[in-house]
């Protein structure tokens, strides 16, 4: 096992499946020359050349567009939004194209892409770019969304990604691209789709994913200190969301809270909730708490940035308040 | 042009007056649901344009999409059970008016999103530069979809990348009800071309003959030069935008005038003039189609409805 950063095991995803497969190839903003704005794809350009790794013009219909287009006739294209935030510009393509073309037209079209976007607040960008839409998007039929929490498992699913025949949406967080993890040596896939329990515990179930895994981890240590264990679920797909992991924990735990960035009303946090009381409703032994992002744009000042974010205390405080 | 080959075009330009036609009287009976729009009048466009590409050049429009499908070989059986919502409608019933398709015919679709598919035919294109071929895609939309922003987004990326895209305009006067010049900045939308550098034309879209050799030409242009090409085809539409169109936007004189127009009867003369083809094999033509739509609406109404597994199904390509 090494140890590498989470930029590191994106990028090796990237590099990996682009020796293996021709027919992969990068288009976004300033992937190329620039070498991504997050650095993912740095020296990508100099390696494969302005064909496979397409600087395009800041102009997201067309990005996506182009991606679905390439796709449709065989191709595998990796999109790159610079934020998940300018994928409302290209809401259509996302939601109304590529999550539909398949279906709409009797299953004659397959979409092999990828489209990679940052999400998530705790850089002070500002409301209109540190949002977590995640919940938005894995409303749509058609389409699968991954976000990873670990870089085992962002190289993993990544990789498995781009090897899918199906329209991914794959979201990467702003301030985790810096967080050190072990991963295997050597060529690995982790499959899409699949619940994973990262840590595990008796006392209390925490139901996670991507910034919100890191968050859990943190508040377990905690947790442990005052004797209570918690098991945490990691979602890492969003869509098809695999319930059978949170429900197995639950049924053993019964008590449960579910931890997310975005904000609460009609969050990832409501959809498993309401899971685990339709599917395990004589297993509850309290009300679940959803830890979730206050119900605000989200504010420039970082102070109040992190206000507004979940954070540690949160987490711990809900989780003693279900198991008291 | 051949002799058999211009009395295909013929055969399929009234095929297609002879679907809609059947297809609207189906839509009035309740049999056909949703949105439907006709090609009626505008059936010279896409004929002679489909008729000037070679089987591998792709061809991709909106959603008035019966009659280019048609052109492009899908038959009237799968047209006509598409429309009907059937099992054995190209797109399987799922579809609709609007989303007829078969990429085996090179024919990816009609898109009912105004505008929503002119970045995926730059995509295609873009599929067949990344692939290292010259195929290419021929892009067919409204005039009203010249407005919005996907067009500008489409078309900078064209002709930036170098993709071999042939934008076809079909400026038929109207955008739904709004007449061009009262959405539209310049009312000749070949202009938009010039702010991104491509080259551009127009062509009378009445007159399948002058859209066959505009399209000729700008087909070879695009292949040959690996840039983009807009070709603005001037025409009008017989009948509403869709079947509930109440049509308070224009004058029942002007509707009139272009009728008199008809791209079937211009063709129809321009045959006998040029002793292409005779009154009786026109007239054997036109038997043959109604016998041929006669027969695609008996097949679409004994076909079978999707299951309820079919429901569920094509949702995703992998499990």
């Amino acid at each position: 096992m090494a140890k590498i950063t989470m930029r590191e095991a994106i990028s090796q995803a990237l590099m990996e499946e682009m020796d293996r497969d021709p027919a992969v190839f990068i288009l976004g903003e300033e992937v190329g020359v620039w070498g991504g704005t997050y650095a993912v794809t740095k020296g990508f350009y100099d390696k494969y050349g302005a064909a496979r790794v397409k600087d395009t013009p800041i102009a997201e219909n067309a990005i996506i567009g182009a991606a679905i287009g390439a796709a449709m006739v065989g191709q595998r294209p990796i999109a790159e939004l610079m934020t998940i935030n300018f994928a409302f510009s290209a809401m259509d393509y996302i939601v109304n194209q590529a999550a539909k073309l398949r279906y709409m037209f009797g299953g004659q079209f397959t979409l092999p892409m990828v489209i990679r976007a940052v999400g998530g607040g705790g850089r002070q960008l500002g409301a209109t770019h540190s949002q977590t839409p995640d919940a938005i998007f894995a409303h749509f039929p058609g389409l699968k969304v991954v976000s990873p929490g670990t870089p085992e498992d962002a190289k993993g699913l990544l990789k498995s990604a781009i090897r899918s025949n199906d329209p991914i949406l794959f979201i990467e967080h702003a301030t985790m691209y810096q967080v050190r993890g072990e991963v295997p040596e050597g060529e690995y896939t982790i499959p899409i789709g699949k619940s994973k329990v990262q840590r595990p515990g008796k006392d209390l179930t925490i139901v996670t994913y991507c910034k919100g895994l890191e968050l859990s981890m943190k508040a377990a240590d905690e947790l442990a200190k005052e004797d209570i264990e918690a098991e945490i679920v990691d979602l890492r797909t969003l869509r098809p969301l695999d319930m059978e992991p949170v429900l197995e924990s639950f049924k053993k735990t019964n008590r449960a809270i579910v931890v997310e960035e975005g904000w609460k009303s009609y969050g990832v946090g409501s959809e498993v909730v309401s899971r685990i009381y339709e599917e395990a409703f004589d297993y509850v032994d309290a009300p679940i708490i959803r830890v979730a992002q206050k119900e605000v744009p989200l504010p420039y000042n970082r102070t109040l940035e992190q206000a507004a974010l979940p954070q540690v205390p949160d987490i711990v405080a809900a989780a003693k308040e279900v198991v008291k | 042009m051949k002799k058999e080959q211009l009395l295909d075009l013929y055969y399929q330009m009234v095929l297609i007056r002879r679907v809609e036609e059947r297809g609207a009287e189906l839509y009035q009976a309740g049999k056909i649901g949703g949105f439907m729009h006709l090609y009626i009048g505008q059936e010279a466009v896409s004929t002679g344009l489909i008729a000037a590409r070679e089987p591998r050049d792709r061809v991709i429009t909106a959603y008035r999409d019966h009659g280019v499908a048609l052109n492009c070989g899908i038959s009237s059986n799968e047209v006509m059970a598409e429309l009907l919502g059937k099992a054995t409608g190209m797109s399987k019933g799922k579809g609709g008016s609007m989303h007829m398709a078969d990429t085996s015919k090179n024919m990816w679709g009609g898109h009912a999103i105004v505008g929503g598919h002119l970045p995926v035919a730059s995509g295609l294109a873009l599929g067949d530069q990344y692939a290292g071929n010259d195929n290419v895609t021929i892009c067919m939309f409204g005039d009203g979809a010249t407005n919005i922003g996907y067009f500008h987004e489409a078309l900078n990326l064209a002709k930036t990348w170098g993709l071999r895209v042939l934008w076809v305009c079909e400026n038929n006067q109207y955008g739904m009800g709004t007449a061009v010049e009262r959405a539209s900045a310049v009312t000749e939308i070949r202009q938009k071309a010039e702010g991104y550098g491509m080259k551009n034309g127009q062509a009378d879209g009445m007159d399948v003959m002058k859209v066959y050799e505009a399209a000729k030409d700008a087909i070879e242009y695009v292949r040959k030069e690996g840039q983009p090409y807009l070709l603005e085809v001037d025409t009008y539409r017989f009948r509403g935008h869709s079947m509930g169109d109440p049509e308070r936007y224009r004058k029942a004189e002007e509707v009139k005038q272009w009728q008199e127009n008809d791209p079937i009867g211009i063709f129809n003369k321009y045959l006998l003039d040029k002793k292409a083809a005779t009154r009786k094999q026109l007239d054997e033509i036109e038997a043959r189609v109604e016998e041929e739509v006669a027969k695609a609406v008996e097949f679409a109404e004994a076909s079978p409805e999707p299951t309820m597994e079919d429901l569920f199904k094509d949702i995703y390509a992998d499990n």
